[in-house]
């Protein structure tokens, strides 16, 4: 009963932040509605006993990946005056699309039952000793290696573009070309000139 | 009887015509003339030959296919000939005639430029009108009909750069339309019931289809309505009132076509495709009675017309409707034989009456209006003794071809016991009058009298004929050979086909089994019982009343043309009002353009505005496009270059999706 | 206890909500990839629910993929949008229309 109310608690408490996120004027606001938004998810999660990725969400999520937002948010030069301008004249139709949206959800999950699960059971606890990381971990660097092992991969790749992709030379900054010092030739910086004998005036 | 020979019939005009038509430029007039002439020869010595044959040596009836165009639903649409003693007769006119014509042409048209497109042309039609009477299936004669009337069409307005000649082949081309329209309906009703379209198999259907009946217009019997149907072709092509407007307009072509195709072959077409179809006929009353009236009609009221008329070749042109008209009345009192036998002595005397007018107006330097001659028997003796001898066989002169088949004809609707008959005798028997009346009219005017021409000249010396300058008067002249050569020889059998014809053509069951007449109709089969050789005939013709009559007819025009010219006039002021009517052609060109061709356009362009400009093109055609706009323009709001708005569009989908899954799930 | 359904309904709530955002706001990138974020945590909801619900822990692996990939996704994003705010001294949404055609 206590884990319900909870459940509660922190849902509402996600929607409301969710409903943050995309209503604030200023984005910090934003993304501080969004880092609520994933504490409160990572809540759940640990309530209904996903705890590694609950702690992995704020870890990653909260702790790396919203800082970034924030940092860029931070960072870029914005016009906040413009920004707050507010929405667009067809926030009405988004409005509309996004009730439709959650009433057909809700429909096809309360009325339908999709297609024959017992929607209504509750998830059944794992037993004390049960370790949630332990049992990822297991399945995650057996059966998973390999796409473990190409996850990592894409993180460097990702590493790699944003570098590539934000890194730019500024004409007329004074730095070390390392390669280009090691692949130096003797004639490109010795001219070996020939010059006629002059007589003496 | 051997189907390549009847082959070559129609297609050595045909070859003759592309070869003049294509290349006449190339091979010049002399080439074009002789390529054509021989063309036609073949097709007319073939065609004697042929009629030897059938006539003399007992050759059968020829009835077969000789090449199949295409097969469709069990219908064969082929070409195939029919050749029994009625088509080869036909033939055998047709080409003889048309050769006349040919020979005639090389004088009449020497100094004209299109001298190679006008031989192309008129061999073309001869090929056109053999393959129509040589027909065994209604898609032939169908094709025949159409390609005689195209041609024509041609040939009428063969100096297309004269307006009255376009008008006068529109004019053609509109009247025939409306009789091919009926005609197409005729058979296409015989197809529908008999779902075949040979002769055959329609003929043997007849009886059959006079027990049908028809759900249109409150019942109607089907034999009758297809018979009707097909009649109304034949009013079209053969000039019957009310479709007869377009043959005195259609002179405007050059006389050698009057000659050919408005006095001897292609009005004539008509005539024979009714006589072909007896089997038919024969089985409605109705019909035939209809028949009967329109071909009384117009004997007695077109020939009227040809009273009043100056233009030489107009008043041979009415004459040649009221002919027409003759034939069409016997064809309606079930005297086939007598029709087609006067379409054989018309063909030669018209032709010959339309040449001589033709060697005439060469005489006078293309004049056409009798009030302008006068006095040329002394001037052009052969074309004056041709003409006599046409005119004469024309108002029934015994012992002329003309007598045989007119009296015959007189006599036969006077016996006919159907429905009208007493009407279509009054008028064919007056016709015979006004027959006569115009005939002098015209050969005294023409040939004897005062010669006007030197008065007109001396009045209007400067005005036209350039060439000839201020010379005078110019003398008529006689015409060449070429031209009096077919005179000649169109004014021997003017003569005397009908002494030695009629016998066999009329009593002597020269068509056998080609025409067929019920028992009870056998108007021929009873006068035959009176008959004992032309001779007596012809003797016994002058105790009748249509002598008579042309002999009143005679005077009537010796006494207005040449005793006493003022009466005539007197009598023009006098009746002024008869007069107006007769000038006007009772009125029917009126009616025609004032009322059918207002009201047509009226329609037409009612339709144009609000059927094709409207509906068509504003809300169909442009209506399509406006609306294709209106949409690109409204969908074009969507391809607004913004991600959020494409992500926007698959979620709305995704969401409608989801809905639409919902709903029917 | 929580039910299969109620962690649904939070996911799909979650959902709408990122989708609404994305339409709503017209100024801001920034704002159009924390949306993004969110939709992707809407899945992992549904994820871990499932795979709670089945006791199949293949589920919570994939979350662990969705959140490598998504981090992935924002850091490339980020940079992206810092090029672009070099380029054109704007993030305002309305301003990238350059795919129309």
């Amino acid at each position: 009963m206590l884990v319900e109310i909870l459940f509660y608690i922190f849902a509402t408490l996600l929607v409301a932040g969710a409903l943050g996120v995309i209503t604030a004027r200023n984005p910090v606001y934003s993304v501080l509605f969004l880092v609520f938004s994933f504490v409160n998810s990572a809540a759940i999660w640990l309530l209904v006993e996903a705890e590694f990725l609950a702690i992995v969400l704020v870890l990653v999520y909260v702790g790396a990946v919203m800082v970034l937002f924030l940092f860029v948010v931070m960072m870029l030069d914005i016009n906040l005056a413009e920004i707050r301008q507010g929405f667009t004249r067809f926030a009405w139709l988004g409005w509309i699309t996004a009730l439709a949206l959650i009433a057909e959800i809700t429909a096809v999950i309360w009325r339908n039952g999709l297609g024959g699960l017992d929607v209504g059971r509750g998830f059944v606890s794992e037993p004390a000793n049960y370790s949630n990381t332990l049992e990822l971990g297991r399945v995650l660097y057996t059966h998973y290696a390999y796409p473990f092992e190409l996850a990592a991969v894409l993180l460097v790749v990702a590493i790699v573009a944003a570098i590539a992709l934000t890194l730019r030379r500024r004409p007329g900054l004074k730095v070390q070309d390392i390669s280009h010092q090691v692949a130096v030739r003797a004639e490109d910086r010795l001219r070996v000139v020939k010059v006629a004998a002059e007589k003496r005036s | 009887m051997n189907p390549h020979l009847l082959i070559a019939i129609p297609l050595a005009p045909l070859i003759a015509a592309v070869i003049a038509g294509l290349a006449g430029h190339r091979i010049g007039r002399a080439a074009s003339h002789t390529i054509t002439i021989a063309g036609v020869a073949i097709a007319c010595g073939l065609s004697l030959y042929v009629l030897k044959q059938m006539y003399w040596d007992g050759v059968g009836t020829f009835n077969g296919p000789v090449y199949t165009w295409l097969v469709s639903d069990g219908v064969r649409i082929q070409v195939g000939f029919l050749i029994d003693r009625l088509s080869v007769l036909m033939m055998s006119v047709v080409t003889f005639v048309s050769l006349c014509v040919h020979v005639y042409t090389i004088g009449y048209m020497s100094d004209d430029p299109g001298y190679t497109r006008f031989f192309s042309y008129i061999s073309l039609f001869t090929f056109a009108m053999l393959m129509l009477v040589m027909s065994n299936n209604f898609m032939q004669l169908f094709f025949g009909w159409e390609a005689v009337g195209m041609v024509s069409y041609l040939l009428i307005g063969f100096w297309y750069t004269r307006p009255s000649a376009i008008f006068a082949n529109f004019k053609a081309f509109i009247v025939n339309r409306v009789g091919d329209f009926g005609f197409i309906i005729g058979i296409a009703a015989l197809f529908s019931y008999t779902h075949s379209l040979s002769y055959t198999t329609a003929f043997a259907a007849a009886p059959h289809l006079a027990q049908q009946t028809l759900p249109v217009f409150g019942g109607v019997n089907a034999l009758t309505l297809i018979c009707v149907a097909l009649f109304i072709g034949a009013m079209g092509k053969s000039a019957q009132v009310p479709l007869h407007v377009w043959l005195p307009d259609s002179m405007e072509g050059p006389t050698p076509i009057s000659a050919l195709i408005h006095a001897a072959t292609m009005v004539t077409a008509g005539i024979f495709m009714v006589a072909r179809m007896s089997p038919l006929f024969e089985h409605s009353s109705a019909a035939l009675s209809f028949v009967l009236v329109i071909g009384a009609t117009t004997a007695f009221f077109m020939g009227i017309l040809g009273v009043v008329n100056n233009d030489i070749k107009r008043v041979i042109a009415y004459s040649t409707l009221s002919q027409l008209g003759y034939m069409t009345a016997a064809l309606g009192a079930s005297a086939y034989s007598a029709a087609i036998f006067h379409l054989m002595t018309h063909a030669f005397f018209k032709a010959l009456l339309f040449l001589a007018a033709g060697s005439v107006i060469i005489g006078m330097h293309h004049e056409q209006d009798m009030r302008k001659m006068g006095g040329l028997g002394k001037y052009m003796p052969i074309t004056a003794i041709t003409c006599w001898v046409g005119g004469l066989a024309l108002v029934a002169t015994p012992f002329f071809s003309g007598f045989y088949s007119k009296d015959a004809i007189i006599e036969a609707v006077g016996m006919s016991q159907r429905w009208g008959s007493t009407y279509a005798y009054w008028c064919v028997l007056l016709g015979a009058y006004i027959t006569s009346l115009y005939t002098f009219r015209l050969l005294f005017m023409t040939f004897h009298g005062e010669e006007r021409f030197r008065k007109v000249h001396a009045e209007h010396g400067h005005d036209g004929h350039g060439e000839h300058g201020g010379h005078g008067v110019h003398e008529p002249h006689e015409s060449p050979w070429v031209v009096t050569g077919p005179l000649i020889a169109l004014a021997i059998p003017a003569l005397l086909i009908g002494y030695f014809t009629v016998g066999k053509i009329l009593y002597g069951n020269y068509f056998g089994s080609a025409i067929v007449v019920l028992p009870a109709h056998n108007v021929l089969g009873r006068m035959a019982a009176h008959y004992h050789g032309p001779l007596a005939l012809a003797l016994h013709a002058f105790v009748t009343a249509p002598f008579w009559l042309a002999v009143a007819g005679l005077f009537t025009a010796w006494l207005f043309v040449l005793k006493r010219p003022d009466l005539a006039d007197a009598a023009a002021v006098k009746f002024a009002w008869l007069k107006r009517i007769l000038d006007q052609k009772f009125y029917f060109d009126w009616f025609n353009e004032q009322v059918i061709a207002r009201v047509s356009r009226g329609i037409g362009i009612g339709l144009w505005k609000a059927g094709d400009q409207g509906l068509i093109d504003g809300a169909v055609v442009n209506g399509t496009a406006a609306s294709v706009g209106w949409l690109g323009g409204v969908v074009r709001r969507v391809q607004s270059g913004y991600l959020y708005s494409y992500a926007f569009w698959i979620v709305i989908g995704l969401a409608a999706l989801l809905g639409w899954f919902l709903v029917h799930a | 206890m929580i039910t299969l359904a109620d962690m649904l309904t939070v996911s799909g709530i979650l959902f709408a909500l990122a989708v609404a955002g994305i339409f709503l706001n017209r100024k801001n990138v920034i704002l159009l990839l924390m949306c993004v974020e969110l939709l992707l945590l809407a899945a992992n909801f549904n994820f871990i629910a499932f795979s709670r619900m089945l006791g199949d822990l293949t589920g919570q692996v994939f979350v662990f993929f969705v959140l490598t990939v998504a981090a992935a996704e924002s850091a490339i994003g980020l940079a992206i949008l810092v090029v672009l705010f070099r380029e054109r001294r704007s993030i305002n949404v309305e301003d990238l229309n350059t795919l129309k055609g």
